[in-house]
């Protein structure tokens, strides 16, 4: 495979030392690690507004403290929505390892309906938040609150947007590498969204409504 | 009537022709000039028919070579516009004392010492390190580009949109007037409800987003795309230094994303993170761009000594003194780094508990850095040192930026702080060590890459002029403000009544002025070198008698970077290649796989510049489809797979054999 | 010489058309992770929505516990990370990121607190306390 260019002089019958691949070289796809990279950072974006709200959080400024505001059945169900969204994306990788293009769009379908359902449900409760006065606008505390879930439910409004994306590719193009690698891609995104979400239940609902 | 004042809202939001600042003659004759030279330079572009030129071969490229070489000349224009608002400062401050007000209004001087701090971080010295790492990596390392070549096409125009807020920012309406980190509540809507502090806002989010995704396709470069042998410990230290330097803006950047995101929350829909009432904590503010600025200074820093380790290596003559102890010190500053953002604002007022840690965590980074200080010491020690020009701006930063560190230790230690804190001191400190670590390690890396990315070298008489002027003005500017700052002098002051001071001012806006000769002198390096390009030309591909695979390349290197991939054993591979005698590969090329040039980079880097806009101005109708369209092309260019070709091995064959002939025809 | 060698492992690894991924997601991971996270996401709803105990701090700590507990699971059998995928990288920026979360929260929390405490003391009343 490699050229003998040169010997490495005085080393008598000569231990050669290529300076130079002949063949064509390949370097690895850099895709999945980036993307993990990135992940990462949006990570510390997190990381910032989970700060805001841990110094903030409790700055109620006379307005409604969480646990007025904050319903924890209808989290209960954002949260089961979410982790069934996250089972049925996995379903998707199973089926398009196995190559079978429509039951994997079948489950991003599923997926898809899952999460719409869940960024459905976080606009009801903002709404309703909103008309009963407790807004972004009223105290410190609800501007972090609204700010780290809503932040949250961008990414999801982002990933459903992607998803959709993805399945019209899949349709066009059909399970190609470069398909394929873009599911995986957004596969650590969803799955990244529910590691975020779980800090979000924890930190700041179930925490938040503690006496 | 109403329906018309209605309509204008939401076309042109508050954006009034009360926003142009024709009241100011500065501005207005700035302005002039500047429509002048931009009309002449469009004019010209257009007379040698260039556009054509210029959009296939340098504005939709994704070759990693002519992007870094972009983001120079990015970096290089705006250290004029940031030099200029320097120099209007310094000439403010010497003549502003008792009954003189000097030329320049409060409200306008406040918004040129914002821009010059916005300007010199985030658009001279992050492009011009961003384009070195850009242009010199992917070649030390052996690789062909970088990992993601569209994504840094993009991240350039998403740079420069950055930038172009910020000039437009000169002209439509005002800038800033908070100081360059923007603290609220002084930023806030209520104190600031003009449109300054919105383009501060934008313009950092937009080129953010470049730096960001620059930063991640540099990080998976320098991971995956190294030559086979090169190990983690074979890598060269500017690629050390790049590395951590990416990991530090990765890890970074988003924090300083999420701090402006939520600033524009207050400013925009009234939310109330940092404000004065309803549970608002502004120091919070503080707290947060705190953990993205310190870590920022490692950002700027690393790729310097990563430079002048090339440089102090290249000119002794000698493998680099402790390559591993150079190493761990790198990525010791790396974590470090983010340990030690409290000592900004040390005088807030959180006790000494947090304090002491904090400061005693400042001054264990300095270890680090002066091992490095050492390391080069040593590599020069017993070696033959040449000074070139590369080599002189070395020796002067480490003079320099050992005062500088020095003084960052006195700061380090809170009591002194309390009574340095925001005075001249901390400004002679900063400004030691950025223009005596960070500039001075730029102006290395270019005199030594020059060659290499242009075939000729720079003229070495206009380069040692400019080098001699910037030195002794920088000490004639900045240490007069060690003295005012211990006299208890604090920051961003127009005038001043104690006339003893002036004298200190005057001997500093002399220094600003050898420093403006000084870049005077570069820019006629630059034009001398280039009018004297065939005296100065580079047939070897290595001028300097270099260490590492950059060298290897011819001068410019071709689009392929390398024939074929290299294998390193060592690290100074191309040092090794050369004591065995390494033979040029003349043949047998094969097809070589490469990137397509794409428009969509400078498209969404227009479409970013054009929403930035509508937002800072409230053109809701404008913002919202200029999203829609950013979004719609950045979806559309997923579409398209055809995004590679193989470069015949004919075209190789032709490439490596002018070459051949070039080194054949010079020996 | 032991570079040499290492050049022509490193030969070897190139060559394969068909891409392979390095994740091996299997029915059986997936399955053991949605128990898992099902069952640490019903212990803390149900400790909170019973009342299931009466003291703050002590619930607040379970809850942050089950919740990094959750996050691991995820982070094994949904994102497929082990100390191996892509050579290690992976877990690398991981660690490091974790770090820099938890300097992130608790310095900011630290930092801010001290703050309180020292400059606004009338705010730090126990009654707005946790």
């Amino acid at each position: 495979m490699s050229e003998i260019s040169t010997t490495l002089p005085g080393s008598g019958p000569a231990k050669p030392l290529a300076f130079y691949d002949t063949a064509e070289h390949h370097p690895v796809n850099g895709t999945l690690l980036g993307f993990w990279v990135y992940l990462m950072s949006d990570c510390l974006v997190f990381a910032c507004l989970f700060a805001a709200y841990g110094v903030l959080g409790r700055e109620y400024a006379g307005g409604p403290t969480a646990q007025e505001v904050l319903e924890l059945p209808a989290v209960a169900v954002n949260t089961t929505l979410l982790l069934l969204s996250s089972i049925t994306y996995g379903f998707a990788v199973l089926a398009m390892q196995r190559n079978r293009q429509n039951p994997m769009l079948v489950w991003l379908v599923i997926t898809g309906l899952l999460g719409a359902g869940f960024i459905t449900l976080e606009l009801r409760e903002f709404a309703h938040l909103i008309s009963i006065g407790a807004g972004p606008q009223r105290s410190a505390f609800l501007s972090s609150f609204f700010t780290l879930v809503g932040t949250h439910g961008l990414h999801v409004t982002c990933g459903l947007i992607w998803l959709v994306v993805l399945i019209t590719q899949v349709l066009r193009k059909g399970l190609i590498t470069a398909n394929k690698r873009r599911l995986l891609c957004l596969s650590m995104f969803w799955h990244f969204l529910d590691v975020v979400w779980v800090g979000v239940f924890s930190f700041v609902y179930l925490m938040g409504v503690l006496p | 009537m109403l329906a018309q004042t209605d309509l204008a809202k939401l076309i042109f939001g508050r954006l009034t022709l009360d926003s142009l600042p024709l009241h100011e003659p500065i501005v207005v004759y700035t302005f002039v000039a500047v429509a002048i030279g931009g009309i002449a330079l469009l004019g010209a572009i257009t007379y040698f028919r260039l556009w054509g030129y210029l959009w296939r071969e340098w504005f939709t490229s994704i070759d990693h070579k002519k992007i870094g070489i972009m983001y120079m000349i990015l970096g290089f224009v705006m250290l004029l516009r940031g030099f200029s608002d320097a120099i209007m400062m310094r000439a403010q401050q010497a003549i502003s004392f008792g009954d003189s007000h000097g030329y320049l209004p409060p409200e306008h001087y406040d918004q040129i010492f914002t821009a010059h701090g916005v300007i010199m971080i985030f658009f001279v010295a992050m492009p011009m390190v961003t384009g070195l790492m850009n242009f010199v990596m992917p070649l030390q390392i052996g690789a062909r580009d970088v990992a993601f070549p569209f994504l840094n096409n993009f991240s350039f125009w998403m740079t420069v949109a950055g930038a172009m807020l910020v000039m437009a920012s000169l002209f439509i309406g005002e800038f800033a007037r908070t100081g360059w980190l923007a603290y609220p509540p002084l930023s806030d809507i209520v104190s600031s409800p003009d449109a300054g502090v919105d383009y501060y806002i934008w313009a950092l989010q937009i080129a953010g987003v470049g730096t960001l995704l620059s930063g991640i396709n540099l990080l998976v470069t320098i991971v995956k795309m190294r030559a086979p042998g090169m190990t983690m410990m074979k890598m060269p230290v500017f690629t050390w230094t790049a590395l951590c330097t990416n990991v530090l803006i990765v890890a970074a950047f988003p924090v300083l994303t999420a701090v402006l995101a939520l600033l524009a929350l207050d400013r925009y829909a009234g939310t109330n993170f940092f404000t004065t009432e309803l549970g608002g904590n502004a120091m919070m503010y503080v707290n947060l761009i705190w953990i993205w600025g310190h870590p920022e200074v490692y950002i700027l820093i690393l790729p310097a000594f990563g430079i002048f380790s090339e440089v102090t290596a290249t000119f002794s003559r000698k493998p680099l003194f402790g390559y591993a102890s150079m190493v761990y010190a790198t990525v010791v500053i790396t974590v470090l780094s983010y340990l030690v953002w409290l000592h900004h604002f040390f005088t807030m007022g959180s006790g000494a508990s947090v304090n002491s840690f904090f400061g005693i965590t400042t001054m264990i980074i300095s270890i680090p850095t002066g091992a490095k200080i050492f390391n080069w010491l040593f590599t020069m020690y017993r070696g033959r040192v040449e000074f070139q020009l590369p080599m002189m701006w070395t020796v002067a930063f480490m003079v320099t930026f050992v005062i500088g560190g020095m003084t960052g230790v006195l700061l380090a230690v809170p009591p002194a702080d309390f009574s340095l804190h925001n005075s001249l001191f901390l400004i002679a400190h900063f400004h030691n060590v950025i223009i005596g670590g960070v500039l001075f390690g730029l102006f290395a890396g270019i005199t030594y890459w020059f060659p290499k990315a242009f075939g000729f070298r720079l003229d070495p008489f206009w380069g040692k002029c400019s080098f001699w002027l910037w030195v002794v003005g920088f000490y004639f500017a900045f240490m007069p403000l060690y003295v005012l700052g211990l006299m208890g002098v604090t920051r961003r002051l127009s005038h001043f009544d104690d006339p003893s001071l002036q004298i200190w001012f005057q001997i500093a806006a002399f220094g600003a002025l050898l420093i403006a000769l000084g870049i005077a002198c570069n820019i006629i390096q630059f034009v001398v070198s280039f009018r004297n390009r065939d005296k100065l030309r580079d047939t070897t591909g290595d001028p300097w008698d270099g260490r590492t695979l950059e060298w290897s390349t011819s001068s410019p290197p071709p689009k392929y970077n390398f024939a074929f991939t290299p294998l390193v054993h060592d690290h100074d591979a191309w040092w090794m290649m050369k004591k065995h005698h390494y033979q040029r590969p003349i043949g047998g090329f094969v097809p070589i796989h490469m990137p397509l040039n794409t428009g969509a980079g400078i498209i969404m880097g227009g479409l970013s510049f054009v929403f930035g806009f509508a937002m800072i101005w409230y053109m809701w109708l404008l913002a919202a489809v200029s999203f829609i369209a950013l979004l719609a092309v950045a979806i559309g260019h997923t579409f398209n797979y055809h995004r590679d070709y193989y470069l015949s091995s004919e075209e190789v064959t032709r490439t490596e054999a002018s070459r051949t002939e070039l080194l054949a025809s010079h020996v | 010489m032991s570079a040499h060698d290492e050049l022509h492992a490193h030969g070897g690894d190139h060559g394969h058309d068909e891409e392979d991924f390095g994740i091996h997601a299997t029915l059986g991971g997936y399955a053991t992770g949605f128990v898992l996270s099902v069952v640490l996401t019903v212990i803390p709803f149900w400790l909170v929505m019973g009342h299931v105990i009466t003291k703050s701090s002590t619930a607040a700590v379970i809850i942050l516990g089950l919740a990094a507990v959750q996050i691991v699971v995820h982070m094994i059998y949904f994102l497929h990370m082990n100390a191996k995928s892509e050579g290690g990288w992976n877990m690398l920026a991981l660690v490091f990121t974790i770090v820099l979360v938890v300097i992130t929260l608790s310095g900011s929390i630290w930092i801010m607190y001290h703050l309180n405490s020292n400059m606004m003391p009338s705010m730090m009343d126990p009654s707005n306390l946790p």
